[in-house]
């Protein structure tokens, strides 16, 4: 890595840590329900919301209702949005006259926005009218991750009180997420989009004359609203079909800074809150760290593997060494604009997030780049992970190294004062047993059936890294593309859209009957005896088993894949 | 009923219990045999993890056969045999590891039952007493018991006094008196001896339900249920179980994709050695010899739920008599008044002390010789006359030459010396008084000499163990009928860090209930009728063997030696069992990654030659990698009965050290292991030339 990556990261790194607490304590104190600096003007709205929608403020649910109503929420969301997709020819803001959305597209998407996958099958600017993209997938882009937040809150709630039934009521977590957090934030970030040249009209596409003479159809729309909760809220699916590397989606250095930025913004304040709201911040701080270190293991190690460059190219005389004026490294499927730095923490932050938006193409990374963000993804997004879905998955992960470490204190597992036992050992188990299940076994059937194998563009070990990612952003409802993967196929939208639509709400169901069960045990106070859950050991454990129970699983396949892809790779094409 | 005289205590032969050894020849052999005999798979099917290695093991087995009768070359027929063997023997190791565990207890099983041979008892009936079988004995029956007989079962005494040698029970051979009417020295149990005279006994178990019966099924540990913390810990396991299970099942598809299969014995050696074998075979056998530990100390726990909360334990509830202190007031200082000369005092002190054989009196004596006046313990004069304490006098001491030599109550000396206390007298007795002591003054012909301060002793060491719990994180709390003050002086003195003065025995239950409102797990000692409610309501109530029957049933632990500090070594006990099982499952686990680095690289080394990078132990060859790994993941197993056993060795320095130390030991060190253990094998394997 070149020092100016070096300083890129540090940046980045630095920037977003120390958001991490202001934000996080802002977004306690909206959950708690106590009075915020933005009050004067959201709170009359939030009164306005419950009072039209009969909302109860005061009446909490357990987590029977709370489940039932996020399912329910879920279900009314996506047959909307079908709705939409399905009729967006007779639907108004449509200038290009697109016609209706197909059934199979139209449920493929529908699905993946409810969800916060945002995996795209479609190209933004060649199918969907401008009432689609706003009505139906900006709202989706706010409420989709607002669920997780309350999802998370409600987890929290489970964690943080005893000897009680209630977690918190849905619509008042969902409402307060968008209004307090999520609209704000959005309108911040979309505003200095805007002024970087990102686009935001109603007019009907541009015909102009290229410097090189022929004409060019130049896609318009209002990008930046969407742009900016896109980002924030770890949706990821562009307006564009070009994604974030599409000049007026992501046009200069900074708009790129403030959208990696807005990647992990809020998942990290999210974790810091976590901390705060379940008493102990010094165990936020940790997982922070941990999450932290993660992170930036894979933002070095990609770097590298970008910045060192492909030995093929080496072989038939490209330079790819920094200097002269050069960035030097393999350039190919990234922006001139960002460069490697700019590309690799990008890759990186997005799969770390549930995010899966992308500056550049996975699929011409070096087979090591490669690797990271398909690990980042497999280990079910909880480096920080997707808006509120990253760290309710990390509570699993936390609840397994309690169990298999927490033993080793001498008392039986305990997490936050409250015993660890069979039913919640059994909700983690089939959420995290079901997740590779989700990916390895569709990938094998991919790989064993011409069906499967037919959508490739590359052969060898590069075919199935391809086929191991697409699968793998469905169940982790990241949503980026590896590319090179014709998945617009009948197996493959079969294969993405039940493991999207598995891997959100089993996590979802797994960690709503954990807090179901947390929330009514007796709460044992802390002592000298008691599984310490904020120093550096734990956070070294925790770390350890998402590497080892998380990342382990995907071993051998991924030895067949992009590992010995790398080994193998000068010389060797694919 | 007339009270009879306690009788002489009778000289027996020394007869402890003897606490079987692991490795005796004998039980290796049973285990040798049991570990065979648990291959059935009707019997095996309850541990998923081997009972996977042992399906793997047959199959790998009928395609080695089916390879040998195909005429395939005699290196893979070689490799495919070794495979199958070192499989079968992993099933047989984790098997060996259960069944030495059982073998252990059995032993004691089988010593006690020696004790329960048939005996006949004597009935009584209305028209006289009949012989009958003991196993015939029914509750509410009356039997007679003389001198030299079993007691045929567990009872009460309604009639007699006599010695009773419990040893076959407690291990401990000096007699114990039995009478009637008694709160804990009325219940007899079934298998002890009557050494001297005779007893009337109620029956109050059935055959079968008695104390006996019930300690030889539990540590035979045929009465074995899963606590919950190991069906959550079997949860685990079987989920990563599972999802390896995922893993090789799917990689045959990812490996045909790249161009060749993997056998399927190399798949189910990968399987194999992937799920977590060692911990899955050494559960069961950390779980039995937990409770194994506790038959050693002499604890008998009604269930393993009982050992596990033991090691959860957050606040003890400690009777100060017998716990803390004595529970006699011994002299702990010389006081003298009126510029008395302190020799002077003790020298009376000693002397009104001589013949007196009370606790009080003896320790006058040797507080004397520990403060360096042994030269004037001497003996008593030949006309000395002994003054007995007597409840008008409440004075005691000698008489000689017509001068008494005494020591009682203030006033009582007073009185005694006819004159009135001096103010110094005044102001010392009540400084002692204050402090929770008692004071006694010394009289010397008519002057008052000084006062001796008797107080309430805590045993040596106590404030020591009390400093460890606190490190454990654990609250210690005392429970005494005395004033607020006296048990501030103790409590303050023993280092306890709460006490409850001047209770009642309901004041107990409500602490408890106090504490466990605040979520704490409370353990408790009691052998009283009235602490039963208290042991039933703690969530570990240890019961004093020497205590009636109610509060042995109330409680979920009976301490057969009746020593309530015997509370700090059961949670600790309870601790290394929990250490002992978070330890090995971390260590299987972190053992997955070497053996990932031996196995992947060796099975497709036709396909991708390139994977040999990952090769980084450097295996001779594909094959020899594949059955090192094998190798390991079964003598790993055997290697960790001895500490599966004896447990990891639980230390009270606190959560967070301890965490530290054992993630270091058993997750690092976890890694680290099978990378040398497999390389060594490795070595040995192609030195041997068997790979």
């Amino acid at each position: 890595m070149t020092t100016i990556e070096w300083g890129q990261l540090a940046l980045y790194t630095a920037v977003l840590l120390l958001a991490a607490k202001p934000l996080g304590s802002y977004m306690a104190t909206v959950y708690e329900g106590r009075r915020t600096w933005l009050h004067p003007i959201v709170r009359p709205l939030e009164a306005v919301t419950y009072r039209l929608s009969g909302v109860h403020e005061e009446s909490e649910q357990d987590w029977r209702r709370y489940l039932f109503a996020v399912l329910a929420f879920n279900l009314l969301g996506f047959l909307m949005l079908y709705l939409i997709l399905r009729t967006q020819g007779s639907l108004p803001l449509n200038p290009q006259h697109f016609p209706a959305v197909k059934p199979s597209l139209a449920f493929n998407t529908a699905v993946s926005f409810v969800t916060n996958t945002n995996w795209q099958s479609y190209g933004g600017e060649t199918t969907l009218s401008y009432f689609s993209q706003m009505v139906g997938l900006t709202f989706q882009n706010f409420v989709s991750a607002a669920v997780g937040m309350a999802i998370l809150v409600a987890v929290i709630r489970g964690l943080a009180r005893h000897s009680a039934h209630t977690l918190g009521n849905f619509w008042v977590d969902l409402t307060r997420s968008v209004l307090y957090i999520l609209l704000p934030l959005s309108l911040l970030v979309a505003i200095f989009l805007v002024s970087q040249g990102v686009i935001q009209n109603f007019a009907a596409y541009k015909q102009v004359a290229t410097l090189e003479g022929p004409t060019q159809v130049l896609g318009m729309g209002p990008a930046a609203a969407q742009l900016a909760i896109k980002q924030l809220g770890t949706n990821g699916g562009g307006f564009f079909n070009a994604n974030s590397a599409h000049p007026f989606e992501n046009p200069t250095a900074w708009s790129n800074l403030v959208e990696m930025l807005a990647i992990l913004l809020i998942p990290v304040a999210s974790v810091y809150m976590y901390g705060r709201m379940v008493g102990s911040t010094k165990h936020g701080w940790v997982l922070v760290g941990a999450m932290t270190a993660l992170m930036l293991l894979g933002a070095v190690i990609v770097g590298y593997a970008e910045q060192t460059g492909n030995p093929n190219l080496e072989a038939v005389g490209v330079t790819q060494v920094a200097g002269n004026g050069q960035l030097g490294g393999n350039m190919e499927g990234k922006e001139q604009r960002f460069g490697i730095g700019n590309s690799t923490i990008w890759a990186v932050t997005t799969t770390d997030a549930s995010n899966g938006s992308v500056n550049s193409m996975h699929d011409s990374y070096t087979a090591l780049g490669g690797l990271m963000p398909l690990a980042n993804i497999a280990t079910s997004e909880v480096i920080f992970g997707g808006v509120g879905s990253g760290m309710y998955g990390a509570v699993l992960y936390i609840l397994l190294t309690v169990f298999i470490a927490g033993l080793m204190v001498g008392r039986t597992p305990e997490y936050l004062g409250k015993k660890v036992e069979a039913r919640e050992m059994k909700s983690a188990m089939v959420a995290l047993l079901i997740f590779p299940l989700l990916i390895l076994g569709w990938s094998a059937i991919g790989v064993a059936q011409s069906f499967g194998t037919d959508a490739l563009n590359n052969a060898g070990p590069h075919g199935l890294s391809e086929i191991l990612y697409a699968f793998s952003s469905g169940a982790a409802n990241n949503g980026s593309a590896f590319a090179g993967l014709g998945a617009n196929t009948t197996f493959y939208n079969l294969g993405i859209g039940i493991n999207i639509l598995v891997g959100r709400f089993i996590f979802i169901v797994a960690v709503m009957v954990i807090a179901g069960t947390m929330v009514e045990k007796r709460r044992v106070p802390a002592s000298l005896g008691t599984f310490p859950v904020d120093g550096v050991t734990f956070g070294g454990l925790f770390a350890g088993v998402i590497l080892i129970v998380g990342l382990l699983t995907f071993f051998p396949a991924f030895a067949l894949g992009p590992i010995v892809e790398h080994l193998m790779r000068s010389g060797t094409l694919f | 009923m007339a009270v009879a005289q306690a009788p002489a205590p009778v000289p027996l032969r020394v007869e402890k219990r003897q606490t079987a050894s692991v490795w005796t020849a004998q039980i290796v052999r049973q285990a040798v045999v049991d570990s065979f005999r648990k291959l059935a798979p009707w019997k095996l099917y309850k541990n998923v993890i081997i009972f996977i290695v042992e399906v793997g093991a047959l199959l790998t087995t009928l395609i080695c056969i089916r390879d040998v009768i195909d005429g395939k070359s005699f290196e893979l027929a070689r490799f495919e045999l070794q495979i199958s063997v070192w499989l079968w023997f992993t099933v047989l190791f984790a098997n060996f590891a259960e069944a030495i565990a059982e073998g252990r207890g059995k032993a004691q099983a089988d010593t006690l039952r020696r004790t329960r041979t048939q005996s006949t008892a004597r009935r009584v009936r209305d028209d006289g007493i009949e012989d009958v079988p003991a196993s015939l004995l029914r509750r509410g029956d009356v039997v007679v018991v003389a001198s030299g007989e079993l007691i045929p079962g567990d009872g009460d005494v309604i009639e007699g006094v006599a010695y009773v040698n419990e040893a076959a029970i407690t291990g401990e051979s000096a007699p114990v008196v039995k009478e009637p009417g008694t709160d804990i020295r009325s219940s007899v149990t079934g298998g002890t001896t009557v050494v001297s005279d005779s007893l009337r006994i109620r029956i109050t178990a059935n055959p079968g339900e008695t104390f006996l019966d019930r300690m030889i099924a539990l540590v035979e540990g045929a009465e074995r249920q899963k606590t919950p913390n190991e069906v959550a810990l079997n949860i685990l396991l079987s989920g990563l179980t599972f999802i390896f299970l995922m893993v090789t099942v799917t990689l045959q598809p990812f490996a045909r994709y790249s161009g060749s299969e993997i056998s399927v014995v190399i798949l189910v050696a990968l399987l194999v050695t992937l799920i977590p074998t060692t911990i899955g075979g050494l559960l069961s056998a950390i779980g039995i010899a937990g409770m194994d530990r506790l038959v050693q100390r002499n604890v008998l726990a009604m269930s393993g739920r009982a050992v596990e909360a033991a090691g959860d334990v957050d606040t003890l509830l400690l009777d100060k008599t017998g716990t803390i202190t004595f529970g006699n007031r011994l002299a702990s200082e010389f006081v003298p008044v009126d510029g008395v000369q302190a020799e002077r005092l003790v020298s009376a002190a000693v002397r009104c002390s001589l013949g007196d054989e009370t606790p009080e009196g003896r320790s006058v004596i040797d507080l004397a010789r520990a403060q360096g006046y042994a030269h004037l313990v001497g003996t008593l004069p030949a006309d000395a006359e002994l003054v007995p304490f007597s409840a008008e006098t409440r004075l005691s001491g000698v008489r000689s030459n017509g001068t008494l030599v005494a020591k009682g109550a203030v006033d009582a000396i007073s009185a005694a010396a006819g004159s009135d206390p001096s103010r110094d007298l005044v102001a010392h007795s009540q400084r002692i008084a204050g402090e929770g002591g008692t004071p006694l003054a010394v009289l010397d012909g008519h002057q008052v000499l000084g006062l001796i301060y008797l107080k309430d002793t805590v045993k040596p060491g106590i404030r020591q163990r009390f400093e460890e719990l606190r490190r454990m994180g654990i609250r210690t709390v005392m429970v005494t009928g005395d004033n607020r003050l006296t048990a501030a002086t103790i409590a303050r003195d023993a280092g306890v860090d709460d006490f409850v003065a001047e209770s009642k025995p309901e004041d107990k239950i409500r602490v408890i209930r106090e504490e466990q409102a605040q979520g704490r797990l409370v353990a408790m000692t009691g052998d009283g009728t009235n602490d039963a409610p208290a042991l039933a309501q703690a969530d570990v109530g240890v019961a004093m063997n020497s205590g009636t029957q109610a509060a042995k049933e109330a409680g979920n632990m009976v301490d057969l030696d009746s020593d309530p500090t015997k509370l700090i070594e059961i949670v600790a006990i309870g601790k290394q069992l929990l250490m002992t099982r978070g330890a090995l499952t971390t260590f299987s686990i972190a053992n997955d990654v070497a053996k990932y680095f031996a196995i992947l690289p060796a099975a497709f080394a036709v396909t991708y030659p390139a994977l040999d990078a990952l090769n980084v132990m450097h295996l001779h060859s594909p094959e020899s990698a594949i059955l090192s790994a094998v190798i390991f993941n079964a003598l790993i197993i055997v290697a960790l009965v001895p500490l599966a056993l004896r447990g990891v060795a639980y230390r009270a320095i606190g959560a967070a050290s301890l965490l530290r130390r054992n993630a270091l030991i058993y997750g690092v060190g976890g890694i680290i292991a099978p990378f040398v253990g497999i390389k060594a094998i490795d070595l040995l394997l192609t030195a041997v030339n068997l790979a």
